[in-house]
């Protein structure tokens, strides 16, 4: 059978490093292919050479045996390429039909197009209303809408860059199956993953990229996830192990926290109460937009609270400003990693300073002491694996993965007493995943106490030594995770959110 | 005092007249915004549409090719602008500041020769017994093409914007250019045109000014009305219709505290010189309560990456 797509020898170079070299490979109508590598292995190049967003250095591809050569994203959807991107490449202004029409080379007129959104929406199971405001959206509903303009299109094949990543495993479900029956219409999905379980379960067949080549092919449901993550690494990997750890005293003291919604599109706590003991790790898991970033506001110190909610080793906290609690050792780390956690423009070295200058001695009466900022950014660096040229580099320039591991590494190496974090390992492929993860749970064996929020469950099921699920602003009971199964951590989550099963 | 001798029915068409260079101006630069490009050189390219305007006019003789070599002037000087920060990807802010000052100055080497030279009339449009009925005659259709010319550009980009293609693309590059590139609309080209658009835009306004107006040349004659233009369109939360709104609020409230002005009332002439700025911006700052924010985009570089 002629394969959909045919990739011979594509090569891309950029200064200084080659992206893809002599990538080959083939998908058949149909076919669901997982693209698998670590991060900066080239997935997003290759992806992009066949969405018509860069040109590349020399190869070939073809469609149903003719000549491919896409000149610009139009050409390839016109040839029934539909792409989902990692980044969602949504206009927060504009209304979901809006969004959707833009993404189409001739809609119809916005009253039909309507009509065919809640058609399409409802054959998929993925509700959307056409009428709201994309600004408004959560994360999985945002995913929805670039999903929705994919099918509209009629592809013929289907790109999906990470699109798990904002999903609970109900809703993870509920995408497989609108892909599964995609695929069983012949639609053929090029999908690109971290999570090597998922691969396993959804894909015919997978190509490994290390280095910007292919290093190998495998049938996903004949091999291990163990298997498959060492072929994208080059080595074997080690799972994050816990150290025989005794918990200790009661140091970070959450009661009753309540707060406003701080905007329009937030969410309000709602009595929120737990406590971490040092050399504890409480996982907090739940869907994007239910209070994350609220409650590690409240945490970290950027929205005050009422006293008497928030208290550290005792100490209420709640005129105590950020700058100050990292003084005292009560660190964070957010999920937006441009812009919250980094400040994009500026280089590593500053931004090192910025949340490590109280607790490194970064900075004696207001004056910055850069030589010594450096030697801490460095030492990041090294010890994160943070692939940059160097120190003076802008965060804006790292790759998401890099940059995360830079965040997470710069509040860890500060020695806290407490670790706040949202999101630690999102987008980051499986080893730096693996390594961000034993590093908190050595914080905590060295006598920490760790929150990590996360919507990633096998992430939490493998550190977290209790966990608890934020549904609406409101925090269930923790439980020890060892009594628990992911099937049991869903129904905790408070079910899929308003999903249904396809029924068509 | 003698405020008998300000005649409302004049007055009023005194402020429609009054209103139209700002709001050419303003509408021209709100089509640029919401395209996500901020071109603070509105104030130069207004400058250079009058001198150029005047000047065809002069040795012409015929206003209309006047204001058609005025739009082309306006456009050619934004084409300066589109160059330095859609190619060689220079800061926007500044680029606009100095295509200002690059306009003024070459307004006056152009306008020169040109100082104390009265232009032929504009004449009224030939709207034939319309323009005779009381009142509204006088009003509504007593106006030079110019005149209703704006108020057809403000539906029309209304229209666009809101109704067609190009308006939703237009927007989707203003609002996130980097995903509109993701999906393959030309970023640059698209921008280019609304600076082009804006250029003639503030052209015209600015040839209303000299050959209208006033009707003379004098340098610098536009007067900071480029820049209240600029002002507008944010107040106005980069909708057409309260451009239209802000514009004649301006506009009318300059032409009736000129009138005042005339008419020797009691009030300190500093008072009524600041109120046209007071009114307006009160009155668009209360519209602007609504939760409409900039284009997301605004005055951000467009680097085109892999």
């Amino acid at each position: 059978m002629t394969p959909l797509l045919a990739l011979r020898g594509l090569t891309k170079a950029y200064p200084g490093v080659i992206a893809n070299d002599a990538v080959t490979l083939e998908i058949a109508p149909g076919e669901i292919h997982a693209l698998l590598g670590e991060n900066g292995a080239g997935k997003s190049t290759l992806v992009k050479m066949i969405y018509g967003l860069v040109k590349p250095d020399s190869g070939t591809m073809q469609m149903r045996g003719t000549d491919y050569v896409p000149t610009d994203p139009r050409a390839a959807r016109s040839a029934g390429v539909g792409m989902v991107f990692q980044h969602f490449s949504l206009f927060d202004a504009l209304s979901v039909a809006e969004n959707i029409a833009l993404g189409m080379e001739t809609p119809p007129p916005m009253r039909a197009l309507a009509t065919q959104i809640r058609d399409v929406s409802e054959t998929y199971g993925l509700p959307l209303s056409p009428d709201r405001t994309v600004g408004d959206l959560s994360a999985g509903e945002r995913q929805r809408v670039e999903i929705i303009r994919c099918l509209l299109q009629d592809p013929k094949l289907l790109i999906m860059d990470e699109p798990t990543s904002v999903l609970t495993p109900q809703e993870v479900d509920i995408l497989f199956e609108t892909l599964r029956k995609l695929s069983a219409e012949g639609t053929a999905i090029l999908y690109i993953s971290h999570k090597l379980e998922e691969i396993r379960a959804l894909c015919d067949a997978a190509t490994i990229l290390r280095g910007g080549k292919v290093v190998g092919t495998c049938i996903p449901r004949d091999t291990s996830a163990r298997d498959m993550a060492e072929l994208m690494v080059g080595s074997t990997l080690a799972t994050p192990k816990a150290a025989a750890h005794n918990t200790g005293n009661v140091v970070l003291d959450v009661t009753g926290l309540s707060a406003p919604a701080p905007s329009a599109f937030g969410m309000a706590l709602k009595d929120v109460t737990f406590q971490v003991r040092a050399g504890d790790v409480l996982g907090i898991g739940g869907v994007a937009g239910n209070g994350q970033d609220e409650l590690l506001a409240a945490l970290s110190g950027e929205t005050p609270c009422v006293p008497g909610m928030v208290s550290f080793l005792g100490r209420d906290l709640s005129n105590v400003a950020p700058e100050m609690r990292r003084g005292l050792g009560v660190l964070s780390a957010p999920e937006e990693r441009l812009g919250h956690a980094a400040a994009p423009n500026m280089s590593l070295t500053e931004n090192a300073m910025l949340t490590g200058a109280a607790r490194e001695g970064l900075s004696v009466r207001g004056l910055l002491n850069w030589p010594k900022t450096r030697t801490f950014a460095e030492r990041i660096i090294a010890e994160f694996d943070v692939r940059t040229p160097g120190p003076d580099n802008a965060a804006r320039s790292l790759s998401g993965g890099n940059l995360q591991k830079f965040v997470i590494g710069r509040e860890v190496l500060q020695r806290p007493e407490v670790l706040v974090v949202n999101q630690p390992t999102w987008g980051v492929d499986a080893a730096a995943a693996a390594a961000i993860r034993q590093s908190l749970l050595d914080l905590a064996a060295g006598g920490a106490a760790v929150v990590v929020i996360s919507q990633d469950l096998d992430e939490l099921m493998e550190i977290s030594d209790r966990f608890a699920a934020l549904n609406e602003g409101r925090l269930s009971a923790p439980r020890p995770t060892s009594e628990l199964d992911v099937e049991q951590i869903g129904l905790m989550l408070g079910g899929a959110h308003g999903i249904e099963v396809a029924h068509v | 005092m003698d405020l008998s001798a300000i005649n409302p029915v004049l007055l009023i068409a005194a402020m429609i007249a009054a209103a139209t260079p700002i709001l050419l101006a303003a509408i021209g630069e709100l089509v640029v915004e919401r395209a996500g490009v901020l071109n603070l050189g509105v104030e130069g390219m207004m400058i250079t549409g009058a001198v150029c305007g005047f000047i065809i006019t002069v040795n012409i003789g015929s206003p209309t090719v006047g204001f058609i070599a005025a739009a082309i002037g306006g456009a050619v000087l934004s084409l300066l602008f589109a160059f330095l920060t859609q190619i060689a990807l220079a800061n926007q802010v500044a680029s606009g500041l100095a295509l200002t000052l690059f306009g003024l100055g070459l307004s006056a080497l152009m306008g020169q020769s040109y100082v104390g030279i009265k232009p032929p009339r504009v004449e009224a449009t030939p709207l034939g017994p319309l323009a005779d009925i009381p009142v509204i005659g006088p009003i509504v259709f007593g106006h030079d093409m110019v005149v209703y010319i704006g108020l057809a550009i403000v539906a029309a980009t209304w229209a666009t914007l809101k109704f067609t293609r190009t308006g939703l693309v237009l927007r989707a590059v203003g609002e996130n250019h980097d995903a509109a590139h993701a999906l393959g609309y030309k970023v640059k080209r698209i921008r280019t045109l609304a600076i082009l658009f804006g250029g003639a835009c503030a052209g015209l306004g600015g040839a209303y000014i000299s050959l209208v107006r006033v009707p003379q040349w004098t340098e610098g004659m536009t007067a900071g009305v480029g820049w209240i233009a600029l002002a507008l369109v944010v107040f106005a939360s980069w909708k057409p219709w309260r451009v239209l709104l802000g514009a004649y609020l301006f506009g009318g409230i300059t032409q009736l505290q000129l009138n005042l002005q005339g008419a020797g009332v009691a009030i300190p002439v500093e008072y009524l010189a600041m109120s046209p700025y007071i009114v307006t911006i009160i009155v668009l700052v209360i519209l602007s309560a609504d939760k409409s924010r900039a284009p997301g985009s605004l005055g951000r570089t467009f680097h085109a990456s892999g």
